[in-house]
């Protein structure tokens, strides 16, 4: 493959002119035309997934702000997988809800584009710029069922709050390179380290501000609150996409910018994050308990899973940078697993969100039940799921830095969070009385994309070996 | 090639994927469903016999036999690692002989979803068996963990009234207890990696690691609490009445039969050798609780009017036996303790049988209910009075050895346990005799117990086995001691090589990361002095 200054972006680039074909062919479509839209996603995601492999282990760079090195890759192909589970649970409920197909697929693909360069960009203005991209494309998701007012309200909440978290980032980012005259994350590094700046209140100030902007995105106590309204007015598809695909973007560039533009201030920001991730842990889960809703009770999950993360961010070690990849795509696979089932179970008139909808789902739909109670198995942290041997992986990182006390609260709060897990399990296996009739029988490929990310969860579950090796090797050459 | 132990665990999986292929919507196939799961379960029964039979029980053998070992995580030292002793080998056999008990018992009282039920049964029937056989303690807890899915399902689908409640109770208790034991693991693991250079989750290399004192007081609590909640030992036996009560008549028999010797089991082989020195400092404690444990246990099963919860409560009355006899941690205690186990396996076990067959008859469990049943039906009576007796402790029955050698174990170590303890054993013929008498002798006060059909020949095949091992424990109790002799042998001297705790510092090994990029844990002072108790393993 010849070498030139495009080749760390050949990945974006795919998705992105995938997201144009997708408008242009629904703009030239005729009205009562019917086209596969989704296909074309598809392709350019499958595009990206090849351009990510080939690219792997030559650490290409393009621009001096974007990094094709392993790191970036094994983001871009965690979210591949998130992106084409995404349309593939999408065929069905764009149609079922009559949302407007070309606007929709060409959306998540241009957030995906973000996510994308948010894993790769080395430079805090690109990280911005992505996190711009990836964020705007995801405020139009949420709102995109016009026709509802809870979709439309939830939209504009968390555009409000998007929009105030990411002022907070600009103006960390403006304190940084204030105090130390970058925005690039590797010369930040060796500046702030020859200069040993720690105690600065500059530099202090600006890493609390990029924090909060951080957090926010991820959706970290206590600057979560967005989350759970934006999880519930959203289709349910988009918010298995936002649960993962965004947290995993902003992770991702959480942990470029924090163990590696400024890991020699680890000291000072290391306590913080303790706190945060300790208590988003707590909060995620406490709070899960008292839900009804199954998309609020699964936003909840999702913010104590970022507590999670956030806790092998601050193990700040090698087995922490592996294991917050690891933990990525083992979330990512079983989240959005769950979030199909949900998505299935609605129908245009009603999501079909409450526990009691899912009573006795097992008696009208036992592979939907069984599926959805072994990926709610793997969220709560069973063996022989992928999700045990990711907590487990996170755990031994925050040990091996002598963190017990995040390591305690971390198994602990995730034995409360079975409890809301099960109580789903409850409602669909134990509880007699039958659930809602589902209107549309489920599409052959929406039932595939579901057994495919059950497969998954299984194999990283049995034989997690290949997936912690890349992992290792994705860290090895940057960090 | 396989070996035996991956078989015996592998059998009733492919079982369990077999039955799941079978279409059974319409319930059309459920007398081939379960004759499919009993032959399944034979089957990993004869394997587990074959495993004994071709058992090296004398001293100069091997510690650890039919060891398989394979890498499975390689970075970090995590090895699908099977091996059994003979204290191992003794609980494999039991699993196989409950497993088709217990399915045979499920034939009346299961009569819903029979596929699920079956499935279940069997991949709770592999992850025992792989408790009791991994040596890798990381697989060692997937198989602890994976246990409490299947069994939650069995409560929550198939048991009684307040199934839910329980079913959420236990698998909420039991997990909370082994999360704790998760990061003691872990820590092992790098407490290892700081010692060696290299993770490891070896069983065998973790005992040669030399594990500071306040490491050892953290880490033998964690691993405790996660065993005596499984055991269970007071005061964390309240999950265990709404369980054993809630639950199907199968459910019990391995819940009670098999489940809880995890436990015990955990204690004697990882516990206890793993943190001698603490394990010694907590011995008394955990003898103090376990004396609590007997006589309230008794107490409180002597005024159940509900006969299954009277079999619960008996169930930590006689478990605390158990403890008391690990925490003795000499010759007598340890192998009455492991004896114990098998006995309170068969004897409970068997007692949940019957108390399933009555409830069956007559879908009630109070004993008010019942009176005079020798009238009726003679032959169950009989039967029911062999495991009384045998549940008891009488001379001659498998109860009696158990009990008796803990006792005199924990008379050699502080006799002040067993005088409180020999109390349970008057309390125990008090409470099962006084239900022996107002169910079965007596005139027959309710007509519903009029024309009540005695034992079914499948019910015969159910009770006969258990009636029998019950004899056969109590008068060949060397049968069953044998082959568990070396290992207790190894476990005790191991643990009276070592001196207790004398201070207990809450110190943890390695303290938060202070500076960044430097590899600032101490690394632990290697020891190269042989242990007097080194176990070596056959390849």
């Amino acid at each position: 493959m010849m070498s030139s200054a495009f080749d760390a972006v050949i990945p974006m680039l795919c998705v992105t002119l995938a997201g144009l074909v997708v408008l242009l062919a629904e703009a030239f479509m005729r009205k009562d035309e019917k086209m596969p839209i989704a296909p074309l996603g598809l392709i350019g995601l499958a595009g990206a997934a090849v351009a990510s492999v080939l690219l792997w282990d030559r650490n290409t760079e393009s621009f001096g702000v974007v990094s094709g090195d392993n790191f970036g890759l094994f983001v871009n192909l965690v979210l591949v997988a998130v992106g084409a589970l995404t349309i593939i649970f999408s065929t069905q409920t764009v149609e079922r809800d009559g949302l407007p197909a070309g606007e929709y697929y060409a959306m998540v693909l241009f957030a995906i584009v973000g996510m994308m360069l948010m894993g790769q960009a080395t430079d805090l203005l690109v990280i911005f710029l992505a996190l711009e991209t990836m964020s705007i494309a995801v405020y139009i998701l949420t709102g995109i069922r016009r026709d509802m007012q809870q979709s439309t309200e939830a939209a504009f909440k968390y555009f409000l709050l998007g929009a105030f978290a990411s002022s907070f980032f600009l103006y960390g980012i403006a304190f940084l390179y204030g105090t130390t005259g970058t925005t690039n994350i590797d010369e930040m590094s060796t500046r702030i380290a020859a200069q040993s700046m720690s105690g600065n209140p500059m530099i202090l100030l600006g890493i609390g501000l990029l924090i909060v902007g951080f957090a926010f995105k991820i959706a970290a106590v206590p600057f979560h609150m967005w989350s759970p309204d934006a999880y519930e007015g959203a289709p349910a598809v988009i918010t298995g996409f936002m649960s993962t695909g965004v947290k995993a973007a902003a992770i991702a560039a959480f942990v470029r910018v924090f163990l590696k533009g400024l890991d020699p201030m680890i000291a000072d920001w290391a306590p913080i994050l303790w706190w945060i991730a300790a208590l988003t842990m707590i909060v995620g889960t406490v709070v899960g308990v008292a839900q009804t809703s199954l998309k609020r009770m699964l936003a909840y999950s999702s913010i104590a899973h970022g507590g999670y993360l956030l806790a092998g961010l601050v193990a700040g070690n090698e087995v922490g940078k592996a294991a917050i990849l690891f933990y990525l795509a083992a979330y990512a696979l079983t989240n959005l697993g769950a979030f199909g089932v949900i998505a299935l179970i609605g129908n245009r008139e009603r999501a079909n969100d409450d526990l009691r909808d899912y009573a006795g789902l097992y008696h009208t739909h036992p592979a939907l039940a069984a599926l959805m109670a072994f990926f709610l198995l793997s969220l709560g942290g069973f063996p022989p799921t992928a999700g045990f041997i990711a907590k487990w992986y996170i755990f031994s990182a925050a040990i091996g830095s002598g963190y017990y006390g995040l390591a305690i609260i971390g198994v602990l709060s995730s034995v409360v969070s079975v409890f809301f897990y099960l109580r789903i399990v409850v409602m669909m296996y134990m509880t007699d009385r039958d659930a809602r009739p589902v209107p549309a029988p489920i599409s052959s490929l929406a039932m595939g994309g579901l057994v495919v990310a059950m497969l998954g969860v299984l194999y990283l579950g049995v034989l997690p070996t290949r997936l912690i090796e890349f992992a290792q090797q994705s860290i090895s050459t940057i960090f | 090639m396989i070996g035996l132990l991956t078989l015996a665990i592998v059998t009733p999986i492919i079982g369990s994927l077999l039955l799941l292929l079978i279409p059974n919507r319409d319930g059309s196939k459920d007398g081939l469903i379960r004759t499919l799961a009993f032959a399944v379960s034979m089957i990993a029964f004869a394997v587990t016999l074959v495993l004994w039979a071709s058992f090296d029980a004398s001293a100069s053998a091997p510690a650890f036999q039919f060891v398989e070992r394979s890498s499975w995580i390689p970075q970090f030292g995590i090895e699908y690692y099977l091996g059994i002793d003979g204290l191992s080998l003794m609980l494999l056999v039991l699993t196989g002989f409950l497993t088709p008990i217990a399915l045979l018992s499920s034939w009346h009282s299961v009569d819903k979803k029979i596929k699920e039920f079956s499935i279940f049964m069997l991949l709770l029937e592999a992850s025992m068996i792989g408790v009791f056989c991994a040596l890798d303690i990381f697989l060692f807890y997937v198989f602890w963990d994976f246990v409490l899915i299947p069994m939650y399902f069995l409560i929550g689908i198939w048991g009684y009234d307040q199934r839910i409640y329980a079913a959420i109770k236990f698998i909420l208790y039991t997990m909370a207890g082994s999360v704790l034991m998760l990061v003691a693991i872990i820590g092992l693991s790098w407490l290892h990696q700081s010692a060696t250079g290299e993770y490891s989750f070896d069983l065998l290399k973790l005992y040669e690691l030399t594990i500071p004192q306040g490491t050892q007081y953290w880490f033998f609590l964690a691993f405790t609490l996660a065993f005596i909640i499984k055991v269970p030992l007071f005061p964390f036996h309240t999950w265990l009445p709404d369980a054993h009560v809630q639950a199907p008549t199968p459910g019990s028999v391995i819940l009670a039969g098999v489940m809880l010797k995890m436990g015990g089991y955990g204690l004697i082989r990882f516990a206890f050798p793993l943190f001698p020195e603490a394990a010694l400092y907590f011995a008394p404690l955990l003898a103090t609780l376990s004396v609590i444990a007997i006589v309230y246990g008794a107490l409180v099963a002597m005024v159940q009017p509900d006969m299954k919860k009277l079999v619960a409560y008996s169930s930590v009355s006689h478990m605390g036996f158990v403890i008391l006899g690990i925490a003795a941690s000499n010759m007598q205690g340890i192998q009455g303790a492991s004896y114990q186990m098998l006995a309170h396996g068969v004897s409970t076990g068997a007692l949940f049988c019957i108390v399933g067959m009555l409830s069956d008859r007559r879908h009630t469990r109070l004993i008010s209910e019942f009176g005079g049943l020798k009238t009726h039906m003679p032959r169950l009576t009989a039967v029911m009075l062999i495991i009384t007796l045998s549940s008891i402790g009488l001379p001659g029955m498998n109860g009696f050895i158990g009990e008796f050698l803990i006792m005199l174990g924990a008379f050699k170590w502080d006799p002040r346990f067993v005088v409180v303890a020999a109390l349970g054993v008057i309390l125990s013929a008090v409470y099962m005799l006084w239900m022996f008498q107002r169910v079965f002798y007596g005139k027959v006060t309710n007509s519903h117990n009029k024309g009540l059909p005695d034992l079914s020949f499948r019910e015969w095949a159910i009770v006969g086995p258990l009636a029998a091992a019950a004899i056969a424990m109590g008068v060949a109790p060397n049968v069953f001691l044998k082959p568990m002799e070396p290992a207790v042998q190894r476990i005790v001297d191991r643990v009276q090589s070592r001196q207790p705790l004398e201070t207990a510092e809450a110190v943890i090994p390695y303290s938060a990361r202070p500076k960044p990029k430097e590899p600032d844990r101490k690394p632990q002072a290697p020891s190269p002095k042989p242990r007097p108790a080194s176990i070596e393993v056959a390849q």
